[in-house]
């Protein structure tokens, strides 16, 4: 059976989906994952589907609990990278993913998540560089 | 009464014989019908081809229209029916030019009142008929093609997304929204937020007249879709009476961003922007 390559790239863990999404390849995944965050011990997930033309409810779901699972784990998930066909159909369906977070590229999905960690610890005493710049 | 090959024969001399007569008389028939909208030499290339095609369809013995023989005939009355169409002219206007055959012929009959000449007469006209019906339904066929072209290209040029401000672009509605249009306004805006990466959406509805529940709804998918591929959309544009309509049609637009105008829109966008450090 085929796998989904999980990469760690830094405090993030990045997984493209560039197979078929059968349901054993999504269990798969789920599994994987929440073993590479307890072994890595990363804050953020990114899971790119742009390669994906077809995401079913079972999929879906399976991306709602690999989010669920890494929020369990303090990992934030990002999906990132959804075709706006597959927006509409999801939407044609009435299936709206709840509780996953989405960006439109894995670089605005590393920012979501960057700007999240800097929310999330006040106590952080260096000044937020992309702040500086934009100011 | 349908044409025998024989008549259609006899007709397809006729017409050979007085070919000259023929076209001059209809070309001036068809200009006065048309009052100078198309140009005399125009006209005269059109019934010379014309009366060539009608020959060839009787001298290859068609007893009906839709024979191969007059399969020429076909094409030239097509092609007639098509540069009429285009160039504005009416239905009637555009068969009348064909029925002024069967007056033309008349004419170059005229000396012999014979029983077997009427009899030949009804046949060919009936002919004529039939070739006249046929540029009527060309006519309405091309006519159609050019309408839905016209609201395609309408649905084309009705529906732009700008792109107002980095990682901000906006869809500013004008006109009705119909299923039609929101399909199209809502595959646009998906593929212009990839295609940029902009995380905002607004779409203005300042020039949509009405949002009743089923404009409503269109917008909500498009919002929820962007939704699902990561962007967010606000709704700016929103007029006092629209509100109006909104509220006392129980629309929640739920936790979705709406402003009045669009600058409010871009204000709230830039500032969320700074606050979220992109």
């Amino acid at each position: 059976m085929e796998r989904v390559p999980v990469l760690k790239i830094g405090d993030i863990l990045l997984v493209s989906i560039q197979i078929d999404m059968e349901d054993q390849v999504a269990l798969q995944l789920q599994e994987d994952l929440a073993e590479r965050i307890v072994a890595t011990g990363v804050h953020g997930v990114i899971i790119d589907i742009s390669a994906l033309d077809i995401v079913d409810s079972f999929v879906g779901r399976t991306l709602a609990t690999i989010a669920s699972v890494s929020r369990v784990l303090d990992a934030e998930t990002v999906v990132v990278g959804m075709r706006p066909a597959v927006a509409i159909t999801l939407v044609e369906l009435g299936l709206s993913l709840p509780g996953i977070r989405t960006a439109l590229n894995v670089e605005l999905g590393i920012a979501m998540l960057g700007s999240r960690e800097d929310d999330g610890e006040p106590e952080d005493d260096e000044p937020d560089p992309v702040v500086v710049t934009e100011s | 009464m349908p044409l025998s090959p024989d008549e259609a024969r006899r007709f397809a001399a006729l017409l050979e014989g007085q070919a000259e007569q023929l076209a001059s008389r209809w070309t001036e028939l068809v200009a006065a019908g048309l009052r100078g909208r198309l140009s005399s030499a125009e006209l005269r290339r059109q019934t010379t081809d014309l009366r060539r095609a009608f020959q060839q369809a009787f001298a290859g013995g068609a007893t009906d229209l839709g024979q191969d023989a007059a399969a020429e005939l076909r094409a030239q009355l097509t092609e007639l029916s098509s540069g009429r169409a285009r160039q504005g002219f009416s239905a009637t206007e555009t068969a009348v030019s064909i029925y002024a055959f069967k007056d033309v012929t008349l004419e170059v009959l005229g000396d012999q009142s014979d029983a077997a000449t009427l009899r030949d007469y009804v046949a060919f006209s009936s002919f004529v008929d039939q070739a006249a019906l046929f540029t009527f339904d060309s006519y309405v066929r091309i006519r159609e093609s050019i309408i839905a072209d016209q609201a395609e290209q309408l649905l084309e040029l009705s529906t732009p997304v700008v792109k107002l401000w980095e990682g901000v672009v906006a869809v500013p509605l004008v006109g009705t929204l119909d299923s039609a249009r929101a399909q199209v306004v809502m595959e646009r805006l998906l593929q212009t937020l990839v295609d940029t990466g902009s995380p905002y959406a607004i779409i203005d509805i300042t020039g949509v007249p009405a949002v009743d529940t089923q404009v409503a709804q269109h917008i909500l998918k498009t919002v929820v879709a962007a939704r699902l591929m990561g962007a967010d959309c606000i709704i700016s544009g929103i007029r006092p009476q629209i509100a109006q309509t909104i509220v006392a049609l129980g629309i929640e637009f739920g936790d979705i961003a709406t402003k009045s105008s669009l600058a409010d829109a871009l204000r709230y966008v830039i500032s969320q922007n700074k606050r979220s450090g992109r």
